[in-house]
């Protein structure tokens, strides 16, 4: 059995969740396990979104609502998870690779004695993981020699799950032990009306050349807006505080493939490219003709951004 | 006295296009030049700033690797660690072979905090200070971009880079913290430090001296090259390239 870590956007399943279970129904088939069970925890709406989950294809589902899981923290959740493994005994336990998975996936792999394949792109025959390294210059297939295994996946590299049948829905019966030595304290948000940045359909990013906060609203903002676009950008324009870190694409920020994504005054260093040569058509605008971001663009305008960025909105 | 342990990788510089070996096997290492992990840099920073600012504190750099790792090792001392351990291993090590062998270090000495990058930019794996933490029976904040140690050291405040925004954390001391790249500005280490550096002490043990099993979790098999992707055209307009988007690429 497989046991698979959903992360629900409060009571909804939300496009993340669709991953995981389309990404644990392609290791299914691809690793043959016998069945695969979701397993969703958090506070108030688990429940609901459990329901919601149980109509993708899954075998079971299992959660666990408890108002103390409303703030994750990397402790509690592991051992839920590893109680969870070792009660239903799964062969393999697997999670996105977005921070919450990055953070909490090497604990279970440690209980578990099991080897782990991280930011998973592809499973292979034998039991075998196709992964990234070297910022993606390198692609690795790799066999993990341990009984169970930990898998964390790349969630651009797989679709989002179809509806299709619906599963039992179990409550998890587990008891939430909380973690003294972790304590939450608070988190700041980046509230946004846009679309999450690694499930956009478009995506426009700026880099260091933007110069300011201020030219990011002025000259980015309306040009996602009309596009419906979520926006990113480069390490340095985080690092100089023009755009919050969760906006950071790249080898260490977020990866995302979008239908379009459109690149403005970003040179294209090969830690930027790791996190968006995949996205289907890549749009370039840099004044320096030479920048790298031009070898990999579909398309590239070799203009000042302050000049050409307005016209391009209002011709959209 | 304080001590804080900072694990340090020595990895290929970041600005080397990595080429695969035509037979898979590797990747080819000619001309290579080695670097500090950039993210174990922050954390050898992060520990300097709070020697500078607590006192009272011995920061130990350890690497694990081929006796090449004493350069890293050096740059860390440079840069204000006291003192470095090399733990020799001609072995490739994976996240988890590091993390027990890590468990090994600090079961010798006992420390109070342990500062290390969040991935390694080679295996980009993301594993080691997670392992670590689960294997001591230890919290763990990782991707930090800010970090408070209390002044009597029995807790820490961290502030972590997450999907979403900026996650704050209190964790009780000792616990292992992995550096985001937010956390700070590493300082290039200075003529005189450099010099220091040579006469602070380096200690040797050989892996299997620490007990640490070498048996991997994770096998290699191959690796490659990823998919090229061809550069496509120059447009000369906002008309031609609005155009080409409609029409073309059909995105809009
Ligand atoms: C460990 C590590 C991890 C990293 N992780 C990431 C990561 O995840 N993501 C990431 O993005 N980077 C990452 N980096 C940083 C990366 O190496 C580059 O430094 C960074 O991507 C550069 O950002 P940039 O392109 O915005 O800035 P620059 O490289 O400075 O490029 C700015 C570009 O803007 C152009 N420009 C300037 N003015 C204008 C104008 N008026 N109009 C049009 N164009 C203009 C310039 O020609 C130039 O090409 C990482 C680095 C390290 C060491």
């Amino acid at each position: 059995m497989l046991l698979v870590l959903i992360e629900q956007n409060g009571s909804k399943l939300g496009k993340a969740g669709r991953i995981a279970i389309s990404a644990a129904l392609s290791a299914k088939e691809t690793h043959g396990y016998e069945s695969v069970v979701g397993v969703l925890l958090g506070g108030s709406g688990t429940a609901e979104a459990a329901k919601e989950a149980s109509k993708y294809g899954l075998d079971k589902i299992v959660y666990l609502e408890d108002p103390s899981l409303a703030n994750y923290l990397a402790g509690t959740y592991s051992s839920i998870l590893i109680d969870a493994a070792n009660n239903l005994e799964a062969k393999a336990v697997m999670s996105l690779s977005g921070t919450t998975g990055k953070d909490m996936m090497p604990r279970v792999a440690q209980a578990l004695d099991a080897g782990q394949s991280s930011d998973t792109l592809e499973f292979l025959p034998n039991r075998q993981y196709r992964r990234p390294m070297y910022a993606g210059n390198v692609i690795a297939d790799i066999e993990l020699t341990t009984e169970r295994q930990v898998v964390t996946v790349r969630s651009t590299a797989f679709d989002a799950a179809v509806e299709q049948g619906e599963c039992p829905v179990e409550n998890l019966d587990l008891k939430v032990e909380s973690d003294s030595q972790q304590q939450f304290v608070s988190f700041d948000s980046v509230d946004s009306e846009r679309p999450e940045l690694t499930e956009a359909e478009a995506v426009v990013s700026g880099g260091r050349a933007l110069k300011s906060e201020e030219n990011f609203k002025e000259y980015i903002e309306p040009l996602a807006d009309k596009l419906g676009a979520a926006i990113g950008a480069s390490r340095a324009a985080v690092d100089s505080g023009y755009a919050p870190n969760d906006w950071q694409v790249g080898q260490t920020g977020k990866v995302v493939a979008p239908n379009l994504y459109i690149a403005i005054g970003i040179s294209g260093a090969i830690q930027h490219l790791a996190g968006m040569k995949d996205s289907k058509t890549i749009v370039a605008i840099n004044k320096d003709a030479e920048a790298p971001i031009f070898e990999i663009a579909d398309y590239g305008l070799v203009a000042d951004l302050f000049d050409v960025l307005p016209e391009l909105t209002e011709k959209l | 006295m304080k001590k804080i342990l900072v694990p340090v990788k020595r990895v290929p510089d970041y600005e080397t296009k990595i080429k695969v070996k035509p037979d898979g096997s590797g990747i080819q290492t000619d001309g290579i030049k080695w670097i500090v992990n950039p993210f174990d840099e922050i954390a050898v920073e992060e520990a300097v700033r709070l020697k500078e600012k607590l006192g009272e504190v011995e920061i130990t750099v350890v690497s694990i690797g081929p006796s090449d790792s004493t350069e890293q090792i050096r740059t860390g001392l440079a840069m204000g660690a006291d003192k470095g351990v090399l733990v020799l291993s001609e072995a490739e090590i994976d996240s988890d072979t590091a993390a027990r062998t890590l468990e090994q270090v600090f079961k010798k000495e006992q420390f109070d905090l342990v500062l290390m990058g969040k991935q390694a930019i080679d295996s980009d794996a993301n594993q080691t200070g997670q392992l670590l933490a689960a294997s001591l029976g230890l919290p763990q904040a990782t991707f930090a971009s800010k970090l408070n140690v209390a002044d009597d050291w029995s807790t820490a405040e961290v502030t972590r880079e997450v999907d979403g925004g900026l996650e704050t954390l209190k964790v009780s001391l000792p616990a292992v913290v992995t550096t985001d790249l937010r956390l700070n500005e590493p300082r290039y280490p200075s003529l005189p430090g450099i010099v220091k550096a040579k006469k602070k002490p380096l200690e040797e043990i050989s892996i299997s001296e620490l007990g640490v099993d070498l048996t991997s979790k994770v096998k290699i098999l191959k690796v490659a090259p990823p998919a090229d992707r061809k550069a496509g055209i120059i447009v000369d307009s906002v008309d031609q390239l609005v155009d080409k988007l409609k029409n073309e690429a059909k995105v809009l």
